[in-house]
């Protein structure tokens, strides 16, 4: 992070013995923005060292072994001995963010494109507002409108209850449009207008310098805006968990109810004692998620430099 | 561009961790302004009591719990009591009240359930209200009543269409609660008489609107709710022939109910004794109480303790 402290240096004491005005407002500026650095990076410190301490400590003193956590297809936490299979979960966090994915992608995509090179004066003044309403949704709303709208039509529909993956990755999609538009869009708008220019005086087409030009330039941004959008998706409770059915199994079919992380975590949290082995290992989940969200940060940080390649 | 994107992300972050960290000291400050207030107060006994109430826990007696409290502060010999009531499940309350985090810790389980026996020593049970619940299901299962023995079938997955029980030829959905959860607990202990896993495919739910919701559309879908939420659009089902209403509760002709629980952590502060007592009071007793679908403590014939032994008073 760049801190805009560093362009102007402190002067010395003036002559006069005094300080000057300006290398006052300089110390006392640098001051506020490393308090704020600093508190900054002790939140996000103690916050990975909270969620590490009460995350490993099923692992490390209460018995559980890595193993099963990861790959357990069996979460009974009430049971005798209780089992904290979380691999039911993990995958529909997967599934259900990368289907998301799949489907907000394709569309996103689109919409920058067409707010970028087809209508941009319409797509600045009218479609971008739109969009970025969309991320101004609370998600609980995104989970009603999906349990009383998106469910009873998959339910109609399909065979099952209506209720699964596919219903949860519908909301979810909707959820992460702004978020892979906002980003393809600044993507395609940074591209030289030379590259564009130079494609059209060769007799190339639109279609033919979008598909074939424009596309495969911005394609590492538009991956960044795809994968914040899974990160999102992944880490999005409340919405998930209204229409997904939370039954901790791997589902059989997309319409046949499943969990989340996040969905488990939030529905037995409150119900769990602090300092009990179940609460424990909701804590090792959360540590997982956050673990994810590290490999995301990862992930993102690589496209972006391949784009400055 | 991106630069900017993530900038504005990391501002947005830090400006809600410094929010978080004020909201945080805040309340760690009025919590001890209010144990040192109502502390003092106990103490000039007489004058009106002041200070400052936090209960925490079930989502089931949070609206109550609320009503009251409200009702309770505008009362003029209480002005200077605030009650704040917060949900969050019967965990949550059970734990914040045995560390000292709230003054109040809603449940709809004893704690003996939940904590250990050392834990669970050091804290008072006032049980403020019954809470009976009904197994609901879809208009169309065709089946009003339902032996023990047809519900254990059909919530460990041995009956799997409701022909099995006599109904309709309808897959059968199970609307469950969380495994962990208070209401799931008392519907096990009593309707059942055993504990039952999630099964492939059933859902789950914590909020009672949301079970309500799903089982009211999705055909063949069995769930359990408080006697508080029935309605026309799902169909309550009688067990072993007895119709779930209040005078089968109290005399537990009906067995399928348990108490809401508020537990001090040793004698309750003089706010806090103040609001609970509140709350036994006959007028809320028979006013907010039962309009909110619970059943008066006082009304019950017969006590249970936290092992499930009934006895006639």
């Amino acid at each position: 992070m760049n801190l805009p402290v560093t362009n102007k240096q402190g002067g010395p004491p003036g002559k006069s013995g005094k300080w000057g005005k300006h290398v006052i407002e300089e110390a006392r500026g640098r001051a506020f923005v490393y308090f704020c650095v600093l508190l900054m990076v002790v939140t996000i410190f103690s916050i990975v060292f909270f969620i590490a301490s009460r995350g490993l400590t099923p692992f490390i003193s209460q018995g559980v072994s890595v193993k099963d956590m990861l790959f357990g297809l069996k979460w009974k936490p009430e049971g005798n001995p209780p089992l904290f299979g979380a691999l039911p979960f993990l995958f529909g966090s997967f599934v259900t963010s990368v289907l998301a994915a799949l489907i907000a992608a394709p569309l996103g995509f689109c919409a920058s494109i067409f707010m970028t090179e087809i209508m941009p004066k319409f797509g600045r003044t009218a479609l971008q507002p739109a969009i970025e309403l969309l991320a101004g949704i609370p998600s609980v709303v995104y989970g009603f409108v999906g349990l009383s709208v998106v469910v009873p039509f998959l339910r109609d529909v399909f065979p099952g209850q209506g209720i699964g993956i596919l219903a949860g990755a519908i909301v979810l999609s909707v959820m992460i449009l702004p978020t892979v538009t906002t980003i393809g869009t600044d993507a395609l708008r940074s591209l030289p207008s030379g590259l564009k220019e130079g494609s059209y005086a060769l007799g190339a087409t639109r279609w033919q310098t979008i598909y074939r030009l424009i596309l495969p330039t911005a394609l590492p941004s538009l991956l960044t805006g795809v994968v914040l959008g899974i990160a999102r998706a992944f880490g999005e409770a409340l919405a998930v968990q209204m229409v997904i059915g939370n039954a901790p199994h791997i589902p059989r079919s997309l319409f046949e109810s499943a969990t989340t992380l996040t969905s488990i975590i939030t529905l037995e949290m409150g119900n769990t004692t602090s300092g009990s082995l179940h609460n424990n290992a909701l804590w090792s989940l959360a540590l997982i998620l956050l673990l994810m969200t590290f490999l995301f940060v990862f992930v993102v940080r690589m496209l972006e430099r391949r784009v400055k390649r | 561009m991106k630069g900017d994107f993530f900038e504005m992300k990391m501002k947005k972050t830090l400006l809600t961790t410094l929010a978080l960290a004020f909201a945080f000291s805040l309340a760690a400050c009025g919590n001890n302004d209010n144990n040192s207030n109502a502390g003092s107060n106990n103490s000039s006994s007489g004058a009106a009591v002041s200070g400052q109430v936090i209960a925490v826990g079930s989502s089931a007696l949070q609206p109550l719990a609320q009503g009251v409290a409200d009702k309770f502060m505008a009362e003029d010999a209480y002005k200077n009591v605030s009650v704040t009531v917060q949900a969050g499940g019967s965990g949550t309350g059970l734990s914040q009240v045995s560390d000292g985090q709230a003054d109040i810790g809603n449940s709809d389980i004893f704690a003996e359930e939940k904590l250990d026996a050392d834990k669970s020593a050091e804290l008072i049970d006032h049980k403020v209200a019954v809470v009976a619940m009904a197994a609901v299901v879809h208009k169309d299962v065709g089946v009003d009543n339902l032996t023990k023995q047809q519900l254990v079938d059909i919530f460990t997955g041995k009956a799997t269409n409701w022909k099995d029980v006599g109904g309709a030829d309808q897959a059968i959905v199970i609307v469950n609660r969380p495994s962990s959860s208070g209401t799931r607990a008392t519907f096990e202990a009593f309707a059942l008489g055993t504990k039952t896993e999630d099964l492939q495919g059933s859902i789950q739910e914590d909020s009672s609107g949301t079970v309500k919701k799903l089982v009211a559309e999705t055909p063949g879908a069995i769930g359990y709710l408080a006697l508080s939420y029935l309605d026309d659009s799902i169909v309550a089902l009688n067990y072993e022939g007895v119709e779930p209403t209040t005078d089968n509760v109290t005399t537990n002709a009906y067995p399928v109910w348990a108490y809401e629980h508020m537990y001090t952590k040793g004698e309750p502060s003089a706010a806090a004794k103040a609001y609970l007592d509140y709350i036994m009071s006959d007028a809320v007793q028979n006013g907010d109480v039962v309009e909110q679908g619970f059943v008066p403590v006082s009304s019950m014939k017969v006590d249970r303790d936290a092992e499930g032994n009934v006895t006639n008073k």
